[in-house]
């Protein structure tokens, strides 16, 4: 792109610090591109196993339930509801509302308590019944 | 073509008509995966367990695989559109873009053909619980 050198760029490109917002912008990205690429891959193996039988299966199985596969799962989860979450604020700001700093801000927020809350939620029974089945 | 500013050789065009479209299908799926993926996590976690025999005999029923099919559809749909987007951000040398964008494509009409044919098999009592 040309451009002409003689016309003054906006003088704030370069300053700025972290909000919120801004992490829940690219938190929304981050968790898109990791579920499309683990999820997704996830979803087609687990699938594609099931379909072939049940040794086929037991391969996934075994990953699925190692403690790198409770690693993924709790990951995934977690991202999962952030970008959920995160979706949720983007609709309501699609249709114009929300703008207002502080609202803004709290909401940016929440998604993320949110997101760590419910993982938080879901998997502490899980971890804990499985501790007690490891005993 | 003229020679002149950025604005200048772009004014007038108008814009290629693709945008709105993309951020609406975006919008589409996203709803479509709010109902569909919210439905599957809750599924997922509310099994007994994800042995094979729980699992082939759950996807078994119509209720789930018709849903599970739709889920696929809607989420490697909702990807590729979003993949599409973060690679045009990033990938800014022309024949990288086109080589990520026919990864993607590959990977997201591919990786969806195999879970929604391992699906139907399992639907259609193709694989012995
Ligand atoms: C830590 C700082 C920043 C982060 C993490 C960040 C992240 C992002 C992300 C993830 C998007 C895509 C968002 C979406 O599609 O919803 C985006 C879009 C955008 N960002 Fe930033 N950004 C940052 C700083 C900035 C700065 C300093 C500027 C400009 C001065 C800027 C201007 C823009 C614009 C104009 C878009 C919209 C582009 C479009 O939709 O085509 N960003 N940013
Ligand atoms: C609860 C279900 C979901 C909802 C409501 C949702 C919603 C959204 C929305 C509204 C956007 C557009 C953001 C923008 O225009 O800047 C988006 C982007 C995206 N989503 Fe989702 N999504 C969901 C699930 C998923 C899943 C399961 C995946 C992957 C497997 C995924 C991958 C992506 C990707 C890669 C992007 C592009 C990110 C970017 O451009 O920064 N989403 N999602």
């Amino acid at each position: 792109m040309s451009r002409n050198p003689g016309r003054p760029l906006s003088p704030h490109l370069t300053i700025w610090r972290w909000g919120p917002h801004m992490v829940v912008s690219i938190l929304h990205r981050a968790t898109g591109v990791g579920m499309a690429i683990v999820a997704g891959l996830g979803f087609i193996w687990w699938l594609v196993a099931a379909a072939m039988g049940a040794e086929a299966y037991d391969g996934f199985y075994k990953v699925a339930t190692s403690w790198f596969g409770y690693l993924v799962a709790i990951g995934l989860t977690w991202a999962f509801f952030q970008h959920l979450f995160s979706a949720l604020r983007h609709f309501v700001m699609d249709v114009g509302a929300g703008y207002e700093l502080k609202t803004n801000k709290t909401a940016a927020i929440a998604t993320m308590v949110g997101s760590v809350i419910v993982t938080l939620l879901i998997w502490a029974p899980i971890l804990a019944s499985l501790a007690k089945g490891a005993e | 073509m003229g020679s002149g500013t950025g604005i200048g050789r772009v004014r007038g065009l108008g814009s290629a008509k693709h945008g709105a479209m993309h951020w609406w299908r975006q919008r589409v799926t996203a709803v479509g995966n709010l109902l569909l993926a919210t439905w599957f996590v809750v599924s997922l976690f509310r099994l007994p367990s994800l042995d094979h025999a729980t699992v082939v005999g759950w996807i078994g029923s119509p209720l789930v695989a018709v849903p599970l099919v739709l889920l696929t559809i809607s989420v490697f749909y909702h990807l590729r559109l979003g993949l599409q987007v973060v690679m045009e951000d990033y990938v800014h040398e022309e024949g990288g873009k086109v080589f990520f964008i026919l990864l993607l494509n590959f990977y997201a009409i591919g990786g969806a053909a195999l879970a929604i044919f391992s699906i139907l098999k399992i639907a259609f009592g193709g694989v012995p619980a």
